[in-house]
């Protein structure tokens, strides 16, 4: 079973703290080729947190069985032959979403994030916090993928979810910017990416030592306070 | 627990192999397992995946014979940018031919080769062009992909409908920044005038071998 703080720390941990893209700035390769529009970021994390629930309860359950001195050849063993798996069992019953997913499926082979996961966490916790780690990793690469790949998608192209279509084929992508905009390649290219992950993390560690300060000064300590400035 | 605490050094060594021996086994097993089980539907539908994609460049009205049987291997051909050998479609109807469908690669685009599925009719005319693979910009030199394509009424890639060489000579056959006919979106010349130049040398090879390929394999 699992406690409350447990479960807030797992998740807390995963949507910000720890963060796979601003935080361990893991799995970078796949981020930069991906994230040219919000719904391929979107997409790519959707297979990521399916791929690392996955490894991480397998890994989390087989712990036990795995000696220390072999342990990460097997992860690896493990990791590859589910993703491979995954990606057979989509391309034959879901073909479908396979057509959409598809690609990122083998991208996630090279993610560094599902080894790092299975061994900085699986491989010393119970198959539920495992699981739960994996999916809540997930999301914190979600959002920021989401977040990176929608902001070069309008600073490079003007329009918001490109490609949306071809998930919902009801759906319109959004023209955020007028029709005659110019478009800004560089946005597009990996060294915009780049550039905008670094403000990204910027902005993550500014918060965090906002947090931080205000943590400090909230109970007031004479001695410290005289001695600010 | 306290039995692995009596193993010598090359025990030790021995029982770890054999544990990683048995996890080899066990994950091969299982991705063998898994490959097997889904073969035949992913095989479904790569070929439906195939049919989908000719559909787009001829008409399935336009032909009655199994497409999918009625095939030749084309060895690697420089003349259509094919380095491996591929499969060339023949479309009958009533034991007519009505069109050749295959492959071709243009390999001048920017960012690398840009490979087509190009439909040429008995008589010369382009019945459909559709790229299927590329490594265009995004958003700049990609509307060669009719999904691509901001203009859904009239995508880039179908003005080489309907045409032959018999109305448009292979010196008009280029983008209009060349002299040409055909239009091409401002910013990205590169990757249509690689498209326009394989579809000519696409529409030139079906003619040269047109007679030669139907002929093909046939017994009668």
């Amino acid at each position: 079973m699992i406690t409350r703080e447990e479960f807030r720390s797992i998740a807390g941990n995963g949507i910000w703290k720890q963060n796979t893209s601003i935080a361990q700035i893991l799995g970078l390769c796949p981020l930069l080729a991906v994230t040219t529009n919000a719904v391929n970021g979107i997409m790519l994390s959707l297979a990521t947190i399916l791929v690392m629930a996955l490894s991480n309860v397998a890994v989390a359950s087989l712990r036990n069985f795995i000696p220390h001195e072999i342990r990460i050849p097997v992860f690896i063993l493990i990791v590859a032959a589910l993703v491979t798996v995954v990606d057979l069992l989509f391309n034959a019953n879901l073909h479908e979403l396979y057509l959409v997913l598809g690609i990122f499926i083998p991208l996630i082979v090279t993610n560094c994030i599902v080894l790092a996961r299975v061994e900085a966490f699986a491989a010393k916790n119970p198959p539920l916090q495992s699981t739960l780690d994996g999916v809540f990793m997930g999301v914190g690469m979600l959002w920021t993928l989401a977040l990176l790949g929608g902001m070069r998608e309008l600073l490079g192209s003007g329009t918001l979810f490109g490609g949306i279509d071809m998930v919902f084929p009801s759906l319109q992508p959004i023209q955020l910017l007028p029709e005659s905009y110019p478009g800004f390649l560089l946005a597009l290219l990996p060294p915009g990416a780049f550039i905008l992950l670094g403000c990204m993390i910027a902005w993550k560690n500014w918060m965090d030592a906002r947090a931080a300060e205000r943590a400090k000064l909230k109970p007031p300590a004479p001695v410290a306070a005289a001695g600010c400035h | 627990m306290s039995a692995a605490k009596e193993f010598t050094a090359p025990g030790m060594a021995v029982r770890t192999a054999g544990i990683l021996f048995i996890f080899v086994i066990v994950f091969t097993g299982l991705l063998s397992a898994a490959y097997l089980w889904t073969k035949p539907a992913i095989e479904a539908s790569a070929a439906e995946e195939k049919m989908k994609l000719v559909n787009e460049v001829l008409p399935h009205t336009e032909y009655d014979n199994d497409l999918l049987t009625d095939t030749v291997t084309l060895p690697v051909t420089p003349e259509l940018g094919l380095a491996d050998p591929s499969t060339l479609y023949r479309a009958r109807k009533a034991g007519q031919p009505v069109a050749l469908v295959f492959e071709s690669t243009a390999p001048d685009g920017y960012a690398g080769k840009i490979r087509l599925i190009v439909a040429v009719r008995a008589n010369g005319e382009v019945a459909g062009v559709r790229v299927t693979q590329h490594k265009e910009t995004p958003g700049l030199g990609d509307y060669v992909e009719v999904k691509k394509d901001k203009n859904k009424a009239r995508p880039w890639i179908t003005q080489f409908t309907g045409l032959s060489l018999a109305q448009v000579s292979d010196r008009e056959w280029k983008v209009k920044k060349d002299g040409g006919r055909f239009d091409y979106y401002a910013g990205a010349t590169v990757t249509p005038r690689a498209v326009t130049k394989a579809v000519l040398k696409a529409v030139q090879w079906a003619d040269a071998h047109r007679e030669r390929l139907f002929a093909e394999g046939v017994a009668q």
